[in-house]
């Protein structure tokens, strides 16, 4: 079993293997499932995914009224074609924007790794799809590579919001999506590591600070900007560039920053976003009274 | 390690918005329901920290409702779980808790019938995964590494071998275990931690066993 990426890594080069397989066999060697029942359990998470993109496509709106349909407004400006920056990329957001929508609509999502996190695989993996034209296998093993980054992010530092901020969840979830977006277009398992490293670095001190509670602001944004850093950097790490700071020691800054963090920006709404004039007006008019108060009620 | 399965990462399946506040809270909720056997009538659920803070915006209040009303976290009726419950008479009390706990999203379930009642204590401790913390008093020191069953008994000789037997004959190995009990010759509990995944049937056969109460699996 692998304990952090440097393992990963020495395991995927030395059996010559990508970093998907080594996740595959991990998970028949530890849960006694066959392989093809871990393919086909896989299988359905891509298709919990395909369904929330769509249906946030198409538009839905959160019961706040706070999030959706910005999804619909970046694709109809993609349609346009004057966007500045790429149409892979802003695919990417917009259905990582479309994912996290239908989630904020108590809609049904896959968590990757988390719920308020679950936009960032789906929308580059999607996205990258129309340009690399991947087989259904394929894109299955992208799953099993993000997963394998998470699984190292999850052991030895934290995917909770609430125990490590933003960070640990967009950030997580940005990581894992650009090591996969790597080896789907064809990286090694070090330019994989590299492109986690890369992003990360950047989704450091990333504050959880919900307006109201709620997973919609800033969320549904941040997974948008998740989106986008995973697709820089897995460029970047396919440009050759590597990340001074090993992978593995990226993850324990994050860990280490996520426990200094101060409890009002670690998913209690009392800080950050949540308590700016406006975060507070909005929360005051979706519950009719602050959440600050708690006072128990019955 | 505390994930073991790539599919504690990619995924679980499930209603939003949150993993830690609605799935994670659904799961502890469908714990507690799962040991107390049947439908409670009444429920008092304690907030503390994260959950106390956030859990109207997260739904954490209708997940666990969900969770002990039997949901899976990708049943959609987990939306409408807490007037579903008020439809059945079920009693609902949710209390903000001030006090500081070891992690941010605690939960104290108390449910109750006339014929008995149950409290848990659980942690989401992200993704969707949760720990059993306290059952009924009984503090659980869980490793969270390896699948785990409790298995409420009656405090006799025999009882102790007979689950041992039987998981002996399904060649599944023990790793950690643990009995507890408040006094002798009453209620006891054992925490099993094995190596292997633990089949329904298996559950089921325990469960038939002289002195054994109820048996529920807690890790995957």
């Amino acid at each position: 079993m692998f304990r952090n990426v440097a393992e990963l890594i020495e395991m995927a080069n030395s059996q010559n293997k990508k970093i998907s397989e080594i996740m595959i066999e991990q998970e028949v060697a530890v849960t006694g499932r066959s392989r093809e029942e871990v393919l086909a359990l896989m299988d359905r998470n891509l298709t919990v995914m395909e369904e929330a993109v769509e249906r946030g496509l198409k538009g839905v709106t959160s019961h706040s009224g706070l999030t959706g349909g910005d999804a619909v407004l970046l694709q109809k400006y993609i349609e346009k074609g004057n966007f500045l920056t790429g149409e892979t990329i802003l695919d990417a957001v917009s259905k990582a924007v479309a994912t996290n929508e239908v989630n904020a609509a108590m809609g049904t999502i896959c968590a990757t790794p988390t719920a308020g996190s679950a936009g960032v695989v789906p929308g580059t993996l999607f996205a990258v799809k129309k340009k690399l034209n991947p087989t259904r296998e394929q894109m299955i093993s992208f799953l099993f590579t993000s997963g394998a980054f998470g699984f190292v992010v999850a052991n030895n530092a934290s995917i909770s919001g609430a125990a490590g901020g933003c960070q640990a969840e967009v950030g997580s979830a940005a990581g894992m999506a650009a090591a996969a977006i790597v080896e789907m277009a064809g990286g090694t398992p070090q330019q994989c590591a590299e492109a986690m490293a890369i992003t990360l670095k950047n989704m450091l001190g990333l504050v959880c600070d919900p307006v109201a509670g709620l997973v919609e602001v800033p969320c549904v944004k941040r997974n948008a900007m998740g989106a986008a850093n995973a697709m820089v950097a897995a460029d970047m790490a396919l440009a050759g560039i590597t990340s001074r700071i090993p992978c593995d020691e990226v993850i324990d800054a994050m860990f280490k920053i996520g426990q200094s963090m101060p409890s009002a920006l670690r998913e209690t709404a009392q800080g950050g976003l949540a308590a700016t004039p406006t975060g507070r007006a909005l929360e005051a008019k979706i519950f009719g009274i602050p959440l600050v108060n708690n006072e128990s009620k019955s | 390690m505390k994930y073991r399965s790539v599919f504690d990462i990619i995924g679980p399946v499930m209603i939003g918005p949150s993993s830690s506040h609605t799935a994670g809270a659904a799961r502890i909720g469908r714990v507690a329901r799962s040991l107390f056997g049947r439908e409670p009538k009444w429920a008092n659920i304690s907030l503390y920290g994260s959950f106390a803070k956030t859990y109207k915006g997260h739904g954490t209040d209708v997940a666990i409702v969900g969770g002990l009303l039997d949901f899976e976290t990708d049943d959609v009726r987990i939306i409408n779980a807490i007037d579903i419950a008020k439809e059945k008479g079920i009693k609902l009390r949710f209390i903000e808790e001030d006090a500081v706990t070891d992690h941010p999203n605690t939960a104290r379930i108390i449910i109750g019938d006339h014929n008995g009642e149950l409290e848990l204590v659980g942690i989401s401790i992200g993704g969707g995964k949760i720990e059993v913390t306290e059952l009924n008093g009984f503090e659980l020191k869980l490793s969270g590494n390896h699948p785990a069953i409790l298995v409420v008994h009656n405090d006799r000789f025999g009882a102790i071998a007979s689950v041992a037997n039987i998981l002996a004959k399904y060649e599944i190995n023990i790793g950690h275990m643990e009995v507890s009990r408040k006094e002798q010759g009453k209620l006891a509990l054992m925490t099993i931690e094995v190596d292997q995944n633990i089949n329904d049937n298996i559950l089921i056969e325990l469960e038939e066993l002289p002195n054994i109460l109820k048996v529920t699996k807690i890790v995957d």
